[in-house]
Order: C-alpha cells, then sequence, then structure tokens
C-alpha cells in the first residue's frame, strides 16, 4: 500500500492530533523567539483542515491535500497558513489525479511543499525557519525513494532528518520573521515552525507505517 | 473609477486608523478598505477579509495592496495565487512599501485618476522620502 486516500486523511487527522498534543511546547516555543501563537494558530488551521476533509469528501490523495491546505490558509491566522497551507496545494496538485502514490511520486509532492514554502516565505535552509527541517526531510526521503526504498522506510528516514534539521537550529541565528528582530538573542532556541514541521513529518512515518 | 487600496495589518485598530488617515487625505473617490487581524477579532491576518476588502476596494481600475509585515505578505501573496484560479479576477497588484506612508503617498496618488502601476510606485517611492 501507498500514499492513498485513506492514508492522506489519516496523515492530516494524525497531525492536528500531534500539534494539538504539543500546542503548548509549540507555544513555549514561539514565546521564546516569536509571538506565541504558534502551537494555536496550527490547531486552528489543522481543524479547519479536518473539518474540510470531512464536509468535502475528497476522493484522491492529492485533493485531500488541496482540501487540508485550503483550511490551513483560510484559518490559521499567522505566517504558518500560508506557508503549511500553500505548501499542502502544491504537494496535493502535484501528486495529480493517482489513488495511490508510490513513494517516487510522494517523493515529488514533498519536494513541491518544499518548494511552495521556499517561493513563498523567500527562506532558505540555515535561516532558522521550518525550511531547516523540511529541506533535510526531503532530501532523506527522496534519496531512499530513488533508491527503490519502500514508501515506509523513505517517511521514516524523512521524519529522523526534520528532527535532526529541528535540533540544528538551535545555534542558528533568525534570518526571518519576528524572531529576526531579535539578533544574536534568537540563538539557543529551538525554532518553532521547524518543530512544528518535524511533527508533520513523524505524523507522516506513522500513518505510512 | 480610481485604483483602490487595501491595508492588511495585523491588527484590526491600525489597519482601519491607516485606512481612515490615508482616505481623509486622499479624498472620497479613493476606496481605501482595511483588511486586519483575523476573522474571528485576533491579531494576525485572514485571506478571506483581504479577498473582501479587494472585491469592496475594486471598480475597474485595480487595486493596490499594502502589507505590514511577516504573515500579512504571505497572505497576501497567497491570495494573489488564488486569483489566477479565478475567471476574470481584479487587477491586484502588491506595494513593496512602508505602511502608512505608503498608503498616504498611493491613496493621494490615485485620487489624481493614475493607473494601478503609478500608485504602486508611488506606494513604493515612499521609502525614499526622507522626514529629517
Amino acid at each position: 500500500m501507498g500514499f492513498d486516500t485513506e492514508t492522506a486523511v489519516a496523515w492530516i487527522d494524525t497531525a492536528a492530533t500531534v500539534v494539538k498534543a504539543d500546542e503548548a511546547r509549540l507555544t513555549a516555543l514561539d514565546a521564546a523567539i516569536g509571538d506565541g501563537d504558534h502551537g494555536a494558530n496550527l490547531v486552528r488551521g489543522l481543524t479547519a483542515a479536518v473539518a474540510g476533509i470531512a464536509e468535502k469528501e475528497p476522493s484522491t490523495p492529492g485533493e485531500v491535500l488541496v482540501v487540508a491546505g485550503r483550511g490551513i490558509v483560510a484559518k490559521t491566522g499567522g505566517a504558518s497558513g500560508p506557508l503549511y497551507g500553500s505548501a499542502l496545494r502544491r504537494a496535493g496538485k502535484a501528486l495529480g489525479d493517482t489513488t495511490d502514490a508510490d513513494a517516487v511520486q510522494l517523493g515529488a509532492a514533498l519536494e513541491a511543499m518544499l518548494t511552495a514554502i521556499v517561493e513563498l516565505g523567500s527562506a532558505a535552509e540555515g535561516d532558522k525557519t521550518m525550511v531547516d527541517a523540511l529541506g533535510p526531510a526531503v532530501r532523506a526521503f527522496n534519496d531512499l525513494a530513488a533508491d527503490g526504498a519502500s514508501l515506509p522506510a523513505a517517511a521514516l528516514a524523512a521524519a529522523d532528518a526534520a528532527e535532526a534539521g529541528l535540533a540544528a537550529t538551535i545555534p542558528l541565528q533568525a534570518r526571518k520573521g519576528r524572531a529576526s528582530y531579535l539578533g544574536p538573542r534568537s540563538v539557543g532556541h529551538e525554532d518553532p515552525g521547524a518543530a512544528s514541521t518535524a511533527l508533520l513529518l513523524r505524523a507522516l512515518a506513522e500513518v505510512t507505517a | 473609477m480610481t485604483v483602490g487600496i487595501v491595508l492588511v495589518s495585523h491588527s484590526s485598530a491600525l489597519a482601519g486608523a491607516v485606512a481612515e488617515l490615508a482616505g481623509e487625505l486622499a479624498g472620497p473617490e479613493v476606496a481605501v478598505r482595511p483588511a486586519g487581524g483575523t476573522d474571528d477579532g485576533r491579531f494576525g491576518t485572514s485571506i478571506e477579509l483581504i479577498a473582501a476588502a479587494v472585491r469592496s476596494a475594486e471598480s475597474g481600475d485595480g487595486v493596490c495592496v499594502i502589507m505590514d509585515m511577516g504573515s500579512s505578505v504571505l497572505t497576501a501573496k497567497t491570495l494573489l495565487v488564488d486569483l489566477e484560479d479565478e475567471d476574470d479576477p481584479p487587477r491586484v497588484r502588491l506595494a513593496d512599501a512602508p505602511f502608512t506612508e505608503g498608503a498616504v503617498a498611493a491613496a493621494v496618488l490615485a485620487s489624481t485618476g493614475q493607473d494601478l502601476d503609478a500608485v504602486v510606485d508611488s506606494a513604493e517611492g515612499a521609502w525614499s522620502m526622507r522626514k529629517l
């Protein structure tokens, strides 16, 4: 089994559950260097994504991600809304009409997510943003997928790489968002956007395992 | 008809006050519409509020959108992408401008009947208007 409609729905459901469970941690990370709303915002966005899926009953994994992205854009309220929302919509479009994406197809969709975030946010790796978790995750996923690895193995490697990328944001100085106004004082904290990205990729690994 | 102006801020009060100020300086012909805060009244940004403000400001000559920072910019950019999928979308340009000064510069020029590109240039030219 690959990444089919049911798996895509499970990914968004699980993402909503784990982000809700970790809302206080995300908010605390964001309170240190951001405006302290990342957890609450993302819970709101993912709740709208889950509600949108229930209402629209999308019939392909690509459609699931497009509908979820639309809900996240509409209801999140912070910068993570347009970023994750555009990313999921772009990933959904990359999946096209397929009903059951294999590892290579899902890898291309994850690459499309990364491209959407980089384009919209104009962030590069090293800026202390979600790109620092997503970039390594997408590379890890696609390296394995290109070698013919299974989708669960690639997703597991992506989740591990995202968590390593998150840890690597601690010594970085932020160059994007509110944290960038803090200059050197942004050093020494995990980036909240990278933290939520790591949660989303761990959720993907769980639902594809 | 004149170019419309939409002001996107994290704060509903800030967007509303700057819209009032720019509208006062530009005169009644220019539609200056605020899109501040989230759709449930918190600090943040709402794509639906921005889209509604754009529709309200549009009179056929296009709309110049001026954002404060962060999610205001990202959400406005996302709306532009969404508009590409619409049939007969309004002509919308984002101005890379200081919020208050850009809003006033854009609204005042719009009141003279100049086109959208000129209004955006006027907003962006506000960076070089020295105060001291």
